[in-house]
């Protein structure tokens, strides 16, 4: 997570942040960090339990407000009885998981290219930037019913509505990564003799690099929750689904069992796109 | 300091000196000519010969990166021309391009940083097309053992070395592609003192191989009058000449000569000159002082 943390101070210290870095300090160069072995934190497992503990105790005694909610040994006991080994949960994983997938990836495919003429072209920016603005304070949820009267299947309504969540951050992250190139990185390139095709290709496309990721780090989260809001409203599959049936059927456990999943998918996808992240910023890796 | 006499045979490579002659005459600059007219430059003028080494110095504001700025090709200019080894590069109805005969060294670094050092360096020679990527990378590591042995973070990231690293690094990067003229706007101003004699000696080291042409724009009149031969004094804005004078310091430069009463009396010439022009611009509201 730390990598992350980093990339998004160096965006938002924008173009000054590569001259404050190390101001003549006399670093050894390249020694990659040793990154020092974390020591086991006791403390952290020991409030883990202490968690667990008192959530049992107070589905035990009953505590104000807990009276229907089940104790961490049901959640765990109908987990393994009633889902890891069937069918139909991994469906559920699944579908969530495509659908997750794909809005992001329709948000990418379009949201980067759009994101890079609106910063490069000002022509283009004149005219489509305020119909973006005015879209883009729509919460992507607002969008449910328009979606299910425009799509033909109600599969396409929700990959759309996931593809909204994602598409506005990661334009509106490219759009201002192309805004901060320095201009200094571009005129360097001009004079060193690049022409203005390599300048894009190979200067403004690495220099957005970081910003692309700042906007997948955001983006995916956001289709995590807009997908999982979007099947309990408009749909009979997903995760999403999963946990507003036990609901809706009065089977407390399975709502547990469904939010424990969706922070595994949730955790599992971050951890994804950090892996691309770092794939794409080598310079970064070795810091 | 012994390896930078291998960069003799790194920077001439063969070539004979190139000339570097530049003559700026009655350039003048104002922005935004329509609305708020801010004169940056007045009629400035300057000429200086091949193997000069020019700085500039004058207050916060005073339109020294503007000047730089035309040299390079980065900006117009309002009235006026530029020429460099006599033909004529800028003029008003003359639009000029950045070329790699006058590469900058910007005050704020400016290395490519998803590029490797020596991926920075050898960028000129790749982009004009004329060396081969092996002879390239051969040039480039050459220089960069030459210049105290910075060979060895040929394959690191910028973001890795320290800032006066990155500086020297910038400076071969310019350097390697031979230009006529070395420009270099502020690029030691974030720097503290110690860092700064130590990168006045690298870049007198480089002048004295090169034999480049050298403008070199600076806050600090010390730092001006140790390095120049030749030091301009800007008015502030709108800027133009106050003071030209003549360093007749011996080269090699040492920090002993800064005692020596020759420097002395020259500082004392200038620095009234300076404090001047920065009290002037302090009462406008600019926002530092030399
Ligand atoms: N693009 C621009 N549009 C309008 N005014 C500008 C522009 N660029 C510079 N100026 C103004 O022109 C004047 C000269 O600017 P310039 O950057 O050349 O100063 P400088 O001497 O390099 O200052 P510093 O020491 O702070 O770098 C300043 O008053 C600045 O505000
Ligand atoms: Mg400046």
């Amino acid at each position: 997570m730390s990598d992350r943390s980093i990339i998004i101070a160096t965006h938002d210290a924008g173009p000054s942040a590569a001259a404050s870095t190390a101001p003549g300090a006399a670093k050894p160069p390249i020694r990659p960090r040793r990154r020092a072995w974390p020591t086991f934190n006791w403390r952290g497992l020991v409030a883990v339990v202490m968690f667990f503990l008192a959530w049992q105790l107070a589905v035990t005694f009953k505590a104000p407000g807990f009276h229907e909610i089940p104790g961490p040994i049901t959640v765990v006991q109908t987990l393994v009885s009633d889902f890891l080994f069937t069918r139909s949960y991994w469906e559920s994983w699944l579908i969530s998981f495509k659908r997750v997938l794909l809005g992001f990836l329709f948000a990418q495919l379009l949201g980067v290219p759009l994101g890079l003429v609106l910063g490069s072209s000002r022509r283009f920016n004149r005219i489509v930037f305020p119909v973006f603005e005015m879209m883009r304070p729509i919460p992507p949820l607002a969008w449910v019913p328009l979606s299910i009267l425009f799509w033909p299947t109600n599969e396409a309504s929700i990959i759309f509505i996931t593809f909204i969540g994602a598409f506005f951050i990661i334009t509106i992250n490219v759009y201002d990564g192309v805004r901060s190139i320095k201009q200094e990185h571009l005129w360097l390139a001009h004079s060193l003799g690049a022409s203005q095709l390599t300048i894009f290709r190979r200067i403004v496309i690495p220099a957005v690099i970081p910003s692309i990721a700042v906007g997948m780090t955001l983006g995916i989260a956001v289709t995590w929750n807009v997908v999982i809001a979007a099947e309990m409203i408009a749909s009979d599959s997903g995760l999403g689904r999963l946990t507003w049936e036990g609901y809706v059927s009065s089977t407390p456990p399975v709502v547990f069992v469904g939010m424990v999943s969706i922070g595994i998918a949730g955790a599992l996808s971050t951890l994804l796109v950090d892996v691309i992240e770092r794939r794409m910023m080598p310079w970064k890796r070795k810091r | 300091m012994r390896d930078m006499l291998d960069l003799n045979s790194a920077a001439a490579a063969g070539k004979p000196a190139a000339a570097g002659k530049v003559s700026i005459r009655n350039v003048s600059k104002i922005y935004d000519p329509e609305g708020a007219r801010v004169v940056a430059l007045d009629n400035f003028s300057v000429d200086f010969a091949p193997g000069d080494f020019l700085a500039i110095v004058g207050p916060s504001g005073c339109g020294k990166s503007t000047l730089l700025n035309i040299l390079a090709g980065f900006d117009t200019l309002t009235s006026g021309e530029v020429y460099l080894d006599d033909k004529l590069l800028a003029s008003v109805d003359r639009p000029l391009a950045p070329g790699p005969d006058r590469v900058v060294v910007f005050q704020q670094g400016a290395l490519f940083p998803w590029k490797t050092v020596l991926d920075n360096v050898t960028y000129g020679l790749m982009k004009q097309g004329r060396t081969p990527r092996a002879e390239a990378e051969a040039r480039g590591i050459e220089m960069l053992k030459a210049s105290g042995g910075l060979d060895r973070i040929a394959k690191s990231f910028p973001s890795q070395l320290s800032s006066g690293m990155q500086r020297r690094v910038e400076i071969i990067r310019a350097l390697i592609n031979d230009p006529k003229v070395l420009l270099l706007d502020e690029p030691f101003r974030a720097m503290d003192t110690v860092n700064k004699v130590t990168m006045h000696r690298h870049l007198l080291d480089i002048f004295r191989i090169s034999q480049k042409t050298i403008m070199f724009i600076t806050h600090d009149l010390e730092e001006a009058l140790f390095l120049a031969d030749r030091v301009i004094v800007m008015t502030t804005r709108p800027g133009t000449v106050k003071l030209d004078i003549k360093v007749d310091l011996p080269r090699p430069r040492t920090r002993e000569m800064m005692a020596s009463d020759a420097y002395i009396a020259l500082k004392e010439r200038t620095v009234m000159a300076v404090r001047e022009e920065a009290q002037k611009a302090f009462e406008r509201g600019e926002k530092e002082m030399a």
